[in-house]
């Protein structure tokens, strides 16, 4: 396969890859560094939080949080599920993994929904961003974990860098979405009424557009626990660690009950996030 | 077109051209050869949105674009707050030019001296009707319990009170229209740009906001720039339009102008179907009062003119053509009896008179039940003409043009020969 194809000698893309990492590792550590400070304080204080109080606590803390921002049907399933995972001995690894996914999160919007307003704003930008997501989302996972391995070793900053670039898409996207959603006659109103650029941005086309950018909080939660079980293959502890260790024990049970609590935990976080966006967006 | 430049002019709108495409010299050099716009649309892929057009707004005054959808007077309207500046020529707003204004400035006067109302509202769906209201105080950096005070006596000037909590999905059209209209005048601008605020609507609902807009309008004066394709609607709110077909203004004036001068067949036609009762005014289907009696004049005379005629009631005016009532031909009678050398002292009855410039649609009415002509006062009383059946309904279906001033001299000329 290695033959030259119609006389063009073949491109050494992968060396190219190789050299332009080996690179990086020379010429930035330094910067890689920060950013794995930067990012382990984040889930660590992260993790530090969620574990602070007694799980008993804790519980009671989210289903109070889910009773107020949702109904009793959804604060009644949260009560049951924290309680079986709790049960279960898996409260910790949970808490990790939420850690994990929120941090994951935070970043992925911190990007994402900038990202998605310079998008609308300017076409230029836009046609970078929009097949640089596409990229982000096809390629699969274990090919930028290598990279990310060597740059930043195993852990949790890896895990947690593969998890952004495969959640943080969608942040972009629906907030893009939203944004074009806004009637342009609404615009015209706000600018004949001397509306500046910014007063546009945050009193019309954010506010109209926050139901969308909320279905992409939504979502980018999703992606990021859908990647828990991947990211622990880089040493990311938490529940995706216990499903991974219970596929090199072939235990069947340790690995139901690790998936299952990533079931009940994606449920809850969709559930929260789904239903203030709908309450919001039918004020609209 | 020829503009007479004056002094009180608010507004002023100067050879504006807008185009949108890229070959604007020469678009706008075919246009002007005489080249039709759809001609010069194919042929440079730029379309010609507005064409020269010119013309003053005075302080105070109802100005009303009005031309079909696509004459350009939406176009133009934006031009006059620079949400879409022009390609050529001159606004003015009082002596600052709008069309060469930097962002900053031209945002301060879209803040301060211009509101707007816009045919689909544009309203926030995310805030309450208040909070809509008060939109572009909060852009302005008002206090929010001043906004609020502000924003409510405009919830009250529309007629919305007691929604100021609902929210916008809770409105009829109508509604939200009033609001879109409170929005612009919680600002309190002297200026008000309304693009078809009313189209939308259906017709009775129309009709009551030209109602609520003149009753506003009588209250605070606004000048006001009004955008419409409906004609009546036109002649009911402006006193002064301009009508715009294919990016130019082909006339402006008065509504009696343009009725019974129409400066283009394309006007012409666009007044054919015009409800004239509603725009004509009753010095149109007046005519000369050729049967009335002086108060000094000898009763005889006047019963035996009464008699010639037929007529069974007249006028009566005092020695300054003052109309001062009508007189039945039974009375006029009793007076020859009693060989009173005069008509002083006689009882008269109210007359029914009108204003020359009231519309005919309130004229009609006046001659229910009756026969007698209808008097045409001016406001010092003074008899300038008269209405009869026969005028009234001539003057509501065709196309007449009677010159008040004419009329008037050959009523003087007849009270003098008497």
């Amino acid at each position: 396969m290695n033959m030259a194809v119609a006389g063009i000698p073949r491109i050494p893309l992968d060396d190219w890859s190789n050299s332009f990492i080996d690179y990086l590792t020379e010429s930035f550590s330094v910067v890689f560094d920060v950013i794995n400070t930067m990012i382990s304080s984040v889930i660590d204080s992260l993790e530090w939080l969620l574990m602070l109080p007694p799980p008993l606590v804790m519980l009671v803390l989210i289903v109070g949080l889910s009773w107020w921002l949702t109904n009793w049907k959804i604060a009644a399933f949260t009560a049951f599920g924290l309680f079986l995972i709790m049960n279960l001995g898996l409260w910790q690894a949970s808490m990790l993994t939420l850690s994990l996914v929120l941090a994951a999160t935070i970043i992925s919007l911190l990007f994402g929904i900038p990202l998605g307003i310079l998008a609308h704003r300017f076409d230029r930008v836009k046609a970078i961003v929009i097949p640089l997501l596409d990229i982000m989302q096809t390629m699969p996972a274990f090919v930028y974990l290598i990279p990310a391995v060597i740059l930043f070793g195993l852990g949790n900053v890896t895990a947690l860098i593969a998890t952004f670039i495969f959640a943080m898409p969608p942040a972009v996207r629906l907030t893009l979405l939203g944004l074009q959603q806004v009637p342009q006659t609404t615009l015209e109103a706000a600018e004949a009424f001397g509306a500046t650029e910014w007063q546009k941005l945050f009193k019309v086309q954010l506010p109209l557009a926050f139901p969308m950018i909320m279905s992409g909080v939504n979502q980018v939660i999703m992606l990021s626990l859908s990647m828990v079980v991947i990211s622990s293959m880089v040493g990311a502890g938490g529940l995706g660690a216990e499903v991974l260790r219970s596929i090199s024990l072939l235990d069947v049970g340790l690995g139901f009950i690790g998936g299952i609590s990533v079931v009940i935990i994606a449920i809850i976080l969709d559930r929260l996030t789904n239903f203030s966006a709908q309450k919001k967006a039918n004020i609209s | 077109m020829r503009m007479s430049k004056s002094k009180d002019a608010l507004i002023r709108v100067e050879n504006v051209s807008k185009t949108f495409g890229k070959e604007t010299d020469k678009a706008l050099e075919l246009r002007r050869s005489g080249k039709g716009k759809d001609e010069v649309e194919s042929e440079t892929k730029t379309t010609v949105a507005i064409l020269d057009a010119s013309f003053e707004v005075k302080q105070g005054e109802t100005f009303v674009l009005i031309g079909l959808s696509g004459s350009g007077k939406s176009t133009l309207l934006r031009c006059l707050n620079g949400l879409i500046p022009p390609t050529e020529g001159m606004v003015y707003l009082e002596n600052d030019d709008i069309a060469h204004m930097g962002k900053k400035q031209l945002q301060q006067i879209r803040r301060n001296k211009m509101g707007m109302v816009f045919q689909n509202v544009g309203l926030l769906p995310n805030r309450t009707v208040l909070e809509n209201i008060t939109f572009g105080l909060e852009i302005n950096g008002v206090p929010a319990h001043l906004r609020n005070k502000k924003g409510r006596d405009a919830l009250e000037l529309v007629g919305l009170n007691g929604q100021a909590y609902k929210r916008i999905h809770e409105l009829s059209g109508g509604m939200q229209q009033r609001v879109g209209l409170a929005r612009a005048l919680a600002s309190n601008q002297e200026i008000l740009l309304m693009d078809e605020p009313f189209s939308a609507l259906d017709p009775l609902i129309r009709r009551e906001m030209q109602k609520l807009f003149l009753d506003i309008q009588d209250e605070i004066h606004k000048t006001v720039i009004f955008v419409t394709h409906d004609l009546d609607e036109a002649l009911t709110l402006g006193q002064r339009a301009a009508v715009m077909k294919d990016g130019e203004i082909v006339q402006i004036g008065t509504a009696e102008d343009i009725l019974s001068h129409p400066a283009t067949e394309y006007v012409k036609r666009l007044v054919q179907d015009v409800d004239y009762s509603k725009i004509r005014q009753a010095k149109s289907a007046m005519s000369t009062v050729d049967l009335f009696a002086l108060e000094h004049e000898s009763p005889q005379v006047v019963l035996r003119r009464m008699k010639a005629k037929k007529l069974s009631s007249i006028l009566v005016v005092n020695d300054s053509q003052m109309l001062i009532g009508a007189v039945p031909l039974e009375r006029v009678a009793e007076f020859v009896e009693f060989h009173k050398p005069n008509l002083t002292g006689i009882k008269l009855e109210n007359s029914m008179c009108v204003h020359p410039d009231v519309a005919l649609r309130e004229v009609i009415p006046l001659f229910v039940n009756r026969h007698l002509p209808v008097a045409v006062v001016n406001e010092q009383n003074r008899l300038i003409g008269q209405i009869d059946k026969d005028s009234l309904i001539a003057s509501l279906t065709e196309q007449i043009d009677v010159d008040s001033e004419t009329v008037n001299e050959m009523l003087q000329k007849e009270v003098l020969q008497k």
